[in-house]
């Protein structure tokens, strides 16, 4: 298998006034293609830190990232913007649905962003809605839907341009337990399907579902059950 | 994202958001509409006055007597002394010594009653010459106007405004009638055609006499060659200041006066009446348009207010969009497409209310008020400005934000 993800001595400090938090202290991590990890560790480890610089919405302070071999410090806005699109998919604990949007035009968002035509945008969101059993909600607002349903929505977003990674920032956070197995059922279901997905999760029961666990604590990796040595 | 896709996004937030974009639309709105309704009637106050004094004549100046330039010793004003005579008109009417000037017309006024049968009418009485035709640029609706031989033979005969004739002879005929004139009784010898529009001045309100016959024997007085006003018009419009130069000489040297600041009479052009209500109604326009764009200011306040609001509580959207694949020129430009739909939606329907009252207005208050094209569009300008500047600006910084910190905020 070759790594889809490469971190080598990535560190992320934020800094607010004289104030220096280091989120990441020298994180080595490969992920390769089709595996299925869960990130786990305590309140403020910096879990979350870690998957903004996976998903590219944040840039490390020191180190490198590699994504599918590319060196992700050395691109520029649009191509990040491109990698955000194209590659990674995610999900988001709050759901982070547009209000004023039905749901299918939320699912349809990040095809406009890669240039899709508008039938063919209609098309692929539709058939996203149906894959998390949402089909007959297309025209439902976020308003209008429970807290599953929505997550399931934001999960046909994450894989309507069918990229390699799905990134889920504690999907199930929100979400009782019958909708938690939804929505675990649905990304054993994608990862089946051959696509790599890391997951943040506080619950056991929920990385169970992984084949593979990284805890984090103080911002570096205290163990691993699947390290592969790069 | 092309354009096509980027105007649809940005039209579907400005619906998405009706309230929002509704008052954002109407601040620009009655910024706008004010804006030409106010200067719209500053500039027909302007146009009404310039029509008025142009019904007067053309390249017309006026000799009336006294002086204006009363700055050593006592002096009367325009008007209070009766320093100019029949004598001076005709010097004037010279072509030899005024050759500038190509029509003279002296007057006499004053305010009289009328009688024809029982019906009785107060109107102005003008002694003139049969110059005064084509001074005063007046026509004739029925019969004749007054003649040299009118004004040789002491003739009783009358010239009436239409309003005068119809006060007088309701609709019927008055040609041939008898008025008496402040006892005096003349022949109805011919009708004027109406001045026109500018009503105010009474011009279509008058009785013209053979200057001798006025002189004599209505207004009378200790002088009868005695001259209220001298009219006189120059043969074409760059000859007014040399038809002005030669009858200020001709008159100087037939008084006397050596110092042309000691002259007992004065020349007023009618460009320098012109100007005067030009000055006027300049600054009456200034002072509104003063008030228009404190108003459009106002709403572009509101318009900023409302956009600042309409940003930052979408900076979340904008990181939002960006993790899904966003670059930051297509953020900008969506949000330049949603502030010009606003700026544009909301000026043209501004324009359109604008002009809508300015039409009803101008009906119910007998005002013209001039729509003007470079006052609306500079005003739809200034709209769709603002809603770039205040709208776009916080946008396109939100837009360089790293999307988890736009995402982050609250
Ligand atoms: N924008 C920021 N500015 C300053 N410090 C930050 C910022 N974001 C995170 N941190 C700090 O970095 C550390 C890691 O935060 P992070 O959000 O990654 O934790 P987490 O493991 O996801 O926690 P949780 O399980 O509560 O979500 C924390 O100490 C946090 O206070
Ligand atoms: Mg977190």
């Amino acid at each position: 298998m070759s790594p889809l993800i490469q971190l080598d001595g990535v560190g992320k400090t934020y800094r607010s006034g004289p104030l220096e938090v280091d989120a990441l202290r020298d994180v080595r991590l490969r992920i390769d293609e089709g595996e299925y990890v869960a990130i786990m560790g305590p309140s403020g480890s910096g879990k979350s830190t870690l998957m903004h610089v996976l998903g590219c919405l944040d840039v490390a302070t020191t180190g490198t990232y590699r994504l599918a071999g590319a060196d992700v410090g050395q691109m520029s806005e649009e191509d990040l913007a491109a990698v955000r699109n194209r590659r990674i998919g995610f999900v988001f604990q709050q759901f982070n649905l547009l209000a004023s949007m039905q749901a299918w035009r939320n699912v349809e968002l990040p095809l406009c962003y890669a240039g899709v035509a508008r039938a063919e945008r209609k098309d692929r969101a539709m058939a996203a809605l149906g894959r998390v059993g949402l089909a007959d909600r297309a025209d439902h607002r976020p308003g209008e839907l429970s807290g599953g349903q929505q997550q399931r929505v934001a999960i046909a977003r994450a894989l309507v341009t069918e990229p390699a990674l799905l990134l889920a920032d504690e999907p199930t956070g929100n979400l009782d337990s019958a909708a938690t197995t939804d929505v675990l059922a649905l990304l054993a279901e994608l990862h089946s399907a051959g696509r790599t997905i890391v997951l943040i999760t506080h619950e056991e029961d929920v990385a169970d579902a992984a084949a593979r666990v990284v805890r984090i604590l103080d911002g570096e990796i205290h163990s691993d059950t699947g390290a592969v040595t790069a | 994202m092309n354009w096509q896709e980027t105007v649809r996004t940005g039209w579907d937030a400005v619906r998405s958001h009706r309230l929002r974009s509704g008052l954002t639309m109407l601040g620009i709105l009655i910024g706008i509409a004010a804006v030409m309704l106010t200067v719209g009637l500053g500039q027909g106050a302007r146009q009404t006055v310039t029509s008025q004094i142009n019904a007067l004549g053309s390249n017309l100046l006026v000799v009336t007597p006294g002086s204006t330039t009363g700055t050593n010793g006592v002096r009367g004003g325009a008007g209070s002394a009766s320093t100019l005579t029949l004598a001076d008109a005709t010097a004037l009417a010279s072509h030899d010594v005024v050759p500038d000037v190509a029509a003279v017309a002296p007057t006499v006024q004053r305010s009289e009653s009328l009688t024809a049968g029982d019906t009785n009418w107060t109107t102005t009485v003008v002694g003139t010459t049969p110059d005064f035709a084509t001074v005063r640029a007046r026509t004739i609706a029925q019969g004749r106007f007054l003649t040299a031989d009118d004004v040789t033979a002491h003739a009783p005969v009358v010239v009436l405004g239409p309003t005068t004739a119809s006060e007088l002879f309701g609709g019927g005929q008055a040609l041939g009638r008898t008025v008496n004139v402040a006892g005096v009784p003349t022949t109805v010898v011919g009708v004027l055609a109406s001045a026109g529009s500018s009503a105010a001045t009474n011009q279509d309100d008058q009785a013209l006499l053979p200057f001798t016959t006025a002189a004599d024997r209505v207004i009378g007085g200790s002088a009868r060659t005695a001259v209220q006003a001298i009219y006189m018009q120059a043969a074409t419009n760059d000859a007014l200041s040399g038809a002005y130069q030669e009858a200020n000489a001709e008159l100087l040297a037939l008084h006397r006066i050596g110092d042309p600041a000691d002259a007992d009479f004065t020349i007023t052009s009618q460009q320098s009446i012109l100007d005067t209500a030009n000055a006027i109604t300049g600054a009456l326009t200034a002072v509104l348009g003063g008030i228009a764009a404190i108003s459009l200011l106002v709403g572009g306040i509101g318009v900023m207010n409302i956009m600042l609001v309409s940003v930052t509580e979408r900076i979340r959207e904008i990181g939002l969009r960006k993790a899904l694949g966003a670059t930051p020129a297509v953020i900008r430009r969506q949000f330049l497409v949603e502030a010009g739909v606003l700026g544009l939606a909301g000026g043209v329907a501004g324009a359109i209310l604008g002009g809508l009252s300015a039409f009803l207005l101008s009906k119910a208050i007998g005002q013209p008020i001039l729509v003007s094209a470079p006052v609306t569009i500079g005003a739809i300008v200034v709209a769709i400005a603002i809603g770039l500047v205040f709208g776009v600006y916080p946008a396109s910084r939100a837009a360089r934000l790293a999307p988890i910190d736009a995402l982050r905020s609250e």
